[in-house]
């Protein structure tokens, strides 16, 4: 593949709008917050966030707005960074003027922008709440993993990882979702890419995983994918889509209340058709094969529960599958915070939200993604409640929440959240899908745990639910804390004969990777942070596993300290860590490295 | 989508010279020269890439300029940076 970039080529019939590209570029050296509590700390600034952020500033309250990415915009507005000179980024994109649009406002705004903040937990703090984050593009960047507590961080790249706490009266969260993953034999070849990451690559880098790329999983995004690979100059011999579009006929009105879909959806098909790219529903990539990259992929058919029909694989050459199987709420942050879940049709877990975008927690709001998956135009309508709620509740004034604007973007929630739950009912996984595992295949690609071992963990060893499965087999321990595995490990454990139990929702003591000096760091003045409360909510649940302490905070750490090139020996070095950092740090190494 | 990339420089996988455009992460100049895999898994040895590209899977670590374990996806390509098949943990000759 000598030269992958895409062609230029005029946008798509996807393309609804354009517009000018926003000069978004990271503003160079992370500015320093303000010493001072804000109104709001909006966490992601995708479609959600950036609306709640416009929408709070507008009303008077101070907002910081934090994203751990180097350009605002979140997965669907992703962009290539200006210094790439895409003539128009637009093409890639619906309703790229809304996002231009809000742009433009909170540029103007006086909103405090932090980019590259990854944020890794919020905690209480009296009457405030302390969003702790680590600056970066990938929150480390000095790589050396101490948080840069050796200053060092213009040595390398310049973009050194260091500790951020921005201390607000009102917390929004808007962070959105990561993919939902089913794995299949062969999924952990070179060449076998997640479909949402294939589209982020192509958005935000204008290159592509190969030249013939097979899409394959399920749900909505599938079409998306395909229709911007395939304009991007790729061969897409094939969507492969594991339910039946049929069931979206069963839900007429919900499809008839949003027309914005139905066009979208719409105008993908046009492009798909333009390109040749046929769309085999009801059936599956059960094998990819390959050595050292993928070279072809199996598709079979499937019956109403996933289950592969046997003797109807079809052997499928390409250089490349992107796959996915729909969206999963992230929901980590607020968890920690003690907010209240609800299951989804398609059985993942969103946060619960009254009728104006508060949590279960006081002075705690959510919008977009978190509140359940449901596209961008449902992001923006919840972001300007959310801010708009916000305001109200830190003004004391209700009257804010009781205007027909409200009223008109709560009629629009309730249509387009009708429209989600209908998707998400439409694409739910079929319990059948695990035939298509073989014991050899990787379920855990960071711990490189097989079905096999996730099996006999729940066969013999009598493992019930993902977090004995994670404890017996370390799957779902590794560096994503289970994000890829955990629905595979949940469905695998649900396998188990007896009563079932619903898995619960996934929890992470870190929503990103923090160095562990950082960590260590907390209580010492020279970084300027403030130490979080170690229990900031008295746990009602007796369960230490399930409500992660801030202790248990600090051992995850590790396993993901791992990755950011921490040892334990830096730790030990830092003269101001408390001895328990350490002694957590060594407990949790992998057995294999100890 | 028209692409009139503006700065065009050179980064080296493995000591080979890649092309990279600024602005982009050195996981997407890494696709664009056609390589996939730049790592090996610690208990199996197997080749590995970018695979959610967005930062959440760790697939993609790679040692830059030395350092290992940097998300490739995340990280931005910067003139004469050296990249190299991370091999496991990416702590072989480090002195830990
Ligand atoms: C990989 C991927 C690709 C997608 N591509 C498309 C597409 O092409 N078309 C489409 O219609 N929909 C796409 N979606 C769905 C998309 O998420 C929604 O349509 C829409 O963007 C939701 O808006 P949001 O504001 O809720 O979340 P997002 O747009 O996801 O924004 C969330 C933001 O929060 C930030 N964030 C998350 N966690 C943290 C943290 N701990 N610290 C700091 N910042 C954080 C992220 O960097 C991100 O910018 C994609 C989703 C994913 C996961
Ligand atoms: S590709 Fe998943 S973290 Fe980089």
């Amino acid at each position: 593949m000598p030269d992958s970039t895409p062609e230029a080529e005029g946008p798509g019939p996807w393309c609804t709008t354009d517009g000018p590209t926003p000069d978004t570029h990271g503003p160079g050296p992370a500015p320093a917050p303000p010493a001072e509590p804000c109104d709001l700390a909006v966490i992601g600034a995708g479609p959600a966030g950036l609306a709640g952020a416009v929408a709070a500033s507008g009303l008077g309250l101070s907002v910081t707005l934090l994203d751990g990415a180097d350009r605002p915009g979140g997965q669907f507005h992703r962009h290539p960074d200006p210094a790439l000179g895409a003539a128009r980024p637009g093409a890639l994109h619906h309703d790229w003027s809304v996002f231009t649009g809000l742009y433009h406002r909170l540029t103007s705004s006086a909103v405090t922008r932090l980019t590259g903040h990854h944020v890794w937990t919020v905690v209480r703090d009296g009457d405030l709440w302390a969003v702790h984050a680590v600056t970066g593009p990938d929150g480390d960047g000095d790589g050396d993993g101490d948080g840069d507590r050796d200053g060092d961080s213009d040595d390398g790249a310049g973009d050194g990882g260091r500790p951020v706490c921005v201390r607000a009266r009102a917390v929004l969260f808007a962070t959105g979702s990561h993919e939902r993953h089913l794995p299949f034999p062969g999924w952990t070849l070179p060449g076998v890419v997640a479909a949402g990451g294939a589209q982020a690559m192509l958005k935000s880098g204008l290159v592509l995983p190969g030249r013939r790329v097979v899409v394959a999983g399920s749900g909505p995004l599938l079409l998306a994918v395909a229709s911007a690979l395939a304009a991007a100059g790729a061969r897409v011999p094939v969507v492969v889509e594991a339910s039946a579009y049929r069931a979206y006929a069963r839900v007429p009105r919900a499809l008839l209340a949003a027309p914005h879909k139905l066009v979208e959806g719409a105008a993908h098909g046009a492009a798909l058709l333009r390109h040749r790219v046929p769309l085999r529903t009801r059936s599956a990539v059960t094998r990819a094969h390959g050595t050292d990259r993928v070279e072809a992929v199996t598709v079979s058919r499937l019956d109403r529960h996933w289950r592969p029909v046997p003797g109807t694989g079809r052997r499928i050459a390409c250089d490349a599958l992107a796959v996915g199987h729909g969206l999963v709420p992230q929901v980590e942050l607020a968890l920690g915070l003690g907010c209240a879940t609800r299951r989804t049709p398609d059985g993942t877990y969103a946060l619960v939200l009254d009728g104006v975008q508060a949590t279960t927690v006081p002075g705690v709001f959510a919008a977009g993604e978190t509140g359940g998956v449901g596209g961008a135009q449902l992001a923006y309508t919840e972001g300007e409640l959310a801010g708009v709620a916000a305001a109200a509740h830190l003004l004391g004034r209700s009257a804010l929440v009781r205007t027909a604007r409200v009223r008109e973007l709560g009629r629009r929630r309730a249509r387009l959240r009708a429209f989600a739950d209908a998707m998400a009912r439409a694409h739910a996984p079929g319990p059948g899908w695990t035939r298509w595992l073989d014991d050899g295949t990787d379920v855990c690609r960071c711990e490189e745990v097989t079905a096999g071992r996730v099996r006999e963990a729940v066969a013999d060893y009598g493992a019930r639910d993902a977090r004995t499965v994670k404890l017996l087999t370390r799957a779902g321990m590794g560096w994503c804390q289970g994000r890829v595995c955990g629905t595979a490990v949940a469905c695998l454990a649900e396998a188990a004969p007896g009563p079932r139990q619903p898995p619960s929702p996934e929890r992470r003591p870190l929503a990103a990777p923090v160095p562990l000096g950082v960590l260590a760091a907390l209580d010492t003045e020279e970084t300027g942070t403030r130490d979080p409360d170690p229990d900031p909510d008295p746990d009602p649940d007796p369960d230490p596993d399930d409500h992660p302490s801030h202790d248990t905070a600090i051992a995850t750490a590790t396993a993901t300290a791992d990755i950011t090139a921490t040892t334990a020996t830096a730790t030990a070095d830092t003269p101001a860590e408390d001895s328990a950092t350490a002694t957590d740090a060594q407990a949790c190494s992998p057995p294999d490295e100890q | 989508m028209g692409a009139a990339p503006r700065a065009a420089f050179e980064i080296t996988f493995d000591g080979r010279p890649v092309p990279a455009l600024s602005g982009q992460s050195v996981a997407a100049a890494l696709w664009a020269a056609g390589i996939l895999a730049w790592r090996t898994t610690r208990v199996g040895g197997r080749p590995r890439g970018a695979f959610c590209g967005i930062g959440q899977c760790h697939d993609c670590l790679a040692t830059v300029n030395g350092r290992p374990n940097r998300r490739a996806c995340l990280v931005p390509a910067r003139p004469g940076d050296a990249v190299t098949t991370q091999e496991g943990h990416g702590r072989a000759g480090l002195d830990t």
